[in-house]
């Protein structure tokens, strides 16, 4: 029959999913960074094929390392977000709480940054001065001191205005481990806060829809979200920013490498109103829009309750909500239970709608 | 964008579901094909093929834009995006599909000057603030975006912007629903009729698939509660033995259409002889080009292009799909050597195209029960 069939494709194209990708371009496109299906066959065919060891191909946010019981997670992140200047940040703030959120979300507390900057010839001074004292306050913000940095300038035209690169290292406290590997069936999916705010701020700043909305971007370190959650709640299996590639692409992550399904209820899913005005308008989902400001918990089903609220004592995660459950099949795939009652599949991103968000 | 939650609310669904359920006469099946590929989008991306009975069978039309451009026409686009005096620019979905030789996103990698805009408008703006480079327009879509290129086309003479080129790729729905209506492949109950579409066109121009093919057609917004009422507003007309268009976007669609656009259509551009469809072929007078007042704007006059015709891949199967004719899970590469990161047929590229929204909302399997047809 017809549904047997149908089944049978849909398992085809599901162990072909599963396959080690394989690389066939022969140049970069823009869809290798875009943080969704393209990235990942850029850093799995190539870069672990070069670099790989197992705290690398973990592929978490932070690699975690050590010796003799001491564990440290190391994280970086290059900047190139376009406009540098945007409201409810700059590139500046942005890439210390960026990496500060990367090393949080290994259950790591963060000790220190390295900055890297590269410069265009003929940018203002004054600008400079302002990315850098924004850096300095996200820094104090979010209790870690920039302790290492680099400048480098090119000539006109060869890069936009600055680049930051930084890296952060933290110390994992006890014998805390979050990883997707950990997530069971029946534990609950929690945001801590409205989704996409930081990526359709930034589409909206470059002025180039003309499109009037009143977004900030969510830009936060979320070292305090991350304590409260920690001490109130002792199941949290993972945590995970998602940034680029929104909270579809981190839930993807998560349900492949452990082998469940996650079912979203559209439902319950924060979103402001702009963002979702917005988002209609580009044609784009909300749920692929990145954050900078916010993180996704698995959490066991006993504590998911003791999380929300640590989650909501704080002004940053005021609008955290359970928004999915774990379940055991179809293994590696996200759903969505629409608000319209039907049901459908949220996929890794292809493309790159927004390039240069972050 | 308020307003729009009371188009999808779960509740006054089942309502309809169940005013569906009860005009479906027991052991029979109702094929109703949606012409549009924005309520193909709809349909998956809400899970509306969830909440029908098995019995109603949406079958996926052509009315899908990118869907529906030959890989030649790719071709060309990319040997014009290649001259180097030229910003090239197009919708987001064109840059990723395949010509004979790669997409305008591998172009771009290359070195061409390929720009995403969300309106000609934005094309125009480019060639406004480069004067010293030739700016193309990648123009496509149905009578729903040929009348913002037409507009585009009046202020670029109007400005007096010299290098500004459209290369115009426009077609028009009524041919190929009759294509579809033609072909013996396929049978089918009823059509949900295309919404932004008939903004422009209005509802008369369907009135022939009611009269002398014995079809109901109702034009239906794009909210998957509007998409609910236009099956349940179909299967009431069969119950009643009627054949007629009807419509349920009447918030927006005029049974005239928008006079303002089809003034402003004509005056820019006339009706090709014939133009290839991506899998359904040289379909006569089924696209658009640019008139001869507006030769100077004429991409296709200002470059030479190659203009060859390029076979679809032997295993590609768009032309079935874009039919109707077979589901995009039987395609014989669907999902397999064609995806949405590395797509062979059109079809897998665009959000409107069946075979990448079965793809990327549509890929799991549903309870056995419905799934028993």
């Amino acid at each position: 029959v017809s549904g047997d069939r149908e089944r049978e494709v849909i398992d085809l194209v599901e162990r072909r999913r599963r396959l080690k990708p394989k690389l066939k371009e022969e140049l970069v496109t823009l869809s290798h960074g875009a943080g969704g299906k393209a990235t990942r066959v850029l850093v799995e065919a190539l870069f672990l094929e070069e670099l790989g060891n197992p705290t690398l191909s973990s592929l978490g946010d932070a690699g975690v390392f050590g010796e003799r019981g001491r564990r440290l997670a190391l994280s970086t992140d290059s900047f190139v977000v376009k406009p540098l200047f945007f409201p409810g940040g700059n590139i500046g703030d942005l890439a210390v709480n960026g990496t500060v959120n990367d090393v949080l979300m290994s259950g790591a507390r963060p000790l220190g940054l390295a900055a890297s900057f590269i410069l265009e010839e003929g940018f203002a001074v004054a600008g400079l001065r302002h990315i850098a004292a924004s850096m300095g306050d996200a820094a104090r913000a979010a209790g870690v001191l920039v302790v290492a940095g680099d400048t480098k300038v090119v000539e006109r035209g060869k890069a936009d205005g600055v680049y930051v690169t930084t890296t952060g290292i933290g110390l994992v406290e006890g014998g805390r481990e979050l990883s997707p590997d950990r997530i069971r069936p029946g534990d609950a999916v929690i945001v801590s806060g409205t989704l996409g705010d930081h990526g359709t701020a930034v589409m909206v700043a470059r002025g180039e829809l003309e499109l009037e909305v009143d977004l900030r971007s969510d830009t936060a370190a979320l070292t305090p979200l991350v304590k409260r959650l920690l001490e109130a709640a002792g199941e949290v299996r993972c945590l995970r920013d998602p940034t680029r590639g929104g909270i579809a692409t981190v839930l993807n992550e998560f349900a492949l490498q452990a082998g469940v399904s996650i079912v979203l209820d559209e439902a319950s899913l924060p979103v402001k109103p702009e963002v979702v005005g917005a988002c209609e308008i580009l044609g784009i989902d909300p749920l692929y829009v990145a954050n900078e400001g916010k993180l996704v918990a698995v959490v066991g089903p006993e504590g998911a309750e003791a999380a929300l609220a640590s989650l909501r004592s704080h002004p940053l995660g005021a609008d955290a909500a359970v928004v999915g459950e774990v379940r055991s099949e179809p293994e590696g795939l996200v759903l969505l239970d629409t608000a319209f009652g039907g049901r459908r599949v949220v996929d890794m991103l292809v493309g790159d709608p927004l390039p240069r968000i972050c | 964008v308020k307003f729009v939650d009371e188009y999808r609310s779960g509740e006054l669904a089942r309502r309809v579901i169940g005013q569906i359920e009860a005009l479906l006469d027991p052991g029979r099946t109702y094929k109703i094909m949606e012409v549009c590929g924005g309520h193909t989008h709809t349909i998956y991306k809400h899970g509306i093929e969830h909440v029908l009975p098995p019995a109603v069978d949406l079958i996926h039309g052509p009315g899908c834009p990118v869907c529906v451009i030959p890989m030649g026409r790719v071709d060309d686009a990319i040997a014009i995006a290649e001259r180097p005096e030229v910003i090239f620019t197009t919708f987001g979905d064109m840059m990723r599909v395949p010509g004979g030789g790669g997409s305008l996103l591998d172009a771009k990698a290359r070195g061409a000057d390929v720009r995403m805009v969300y309106s000609p408008l934005d094309a125009l703006k480019i060639a406004r603030e480069h004067p010293e480079r030739e700016v193309v327009f990648f123009a496509i879509g149905f009578e729903t975006t040929a009348p913002s290129t037409a507009l585009t086309l009046l202020r670029a003479r109007q400005e007096g912007i010299g290098n500004f080129f459209v290369f115009c790729n426009h077609v028009t729905i009524i041919p190929a629903v009759r294509a579809i209506l033609d072909s013996p492949d396929l049978r089918l109950d009823g059509f949900v009729g295309p919404g932004h579409v008939s903004t422009v066109i209005g509802c008369r121009p369907y009135e022939f698939i009611a009269r002398d093919h014995r079809k109901p057609l109702v034009v239906a917004g794009f909210e998957p509660l509007d998409v609910l009422q236009a099956v349940l507003m179909i299967l009431r007309q069969l119950a009643e033995g009627r054949s007629e268009v009807e419509n349920q976007y009447t918030r927006v669609v005029r049974d005239a259409g928008n006079p303002r656009a089809l003034e402003v259509l004509a005056e820019t551009m006339e009706l090709r002889t014939t133009f290839e469809w991506r899998g359904l072929g040289f379909i006569s007078q089924s696209a658009l080009k640019l008139r001869s007042d507006f030769a100077d704007w004429d991409a296709e006059l200002q470059y030479a292009v190659p203009g060859v015709r390029v076979a679809d891949p032997k295993a590609c199967q768009c032309g079935e799909v874009l039919k109707g004719v077979i589901k995009p899970w039987e395609c014989k590469v669907f999902g397999t050597a064609c995806t949405p990161e590395r797509p062979i047929g059109t079809c897998m590229v665009s959000s409107e195209g069946a075979c990448a929204a079965y793809y990327n909302y549509g890929r799991f399997a549903r309870p056995r029960e419905a799934a028993a047809t």
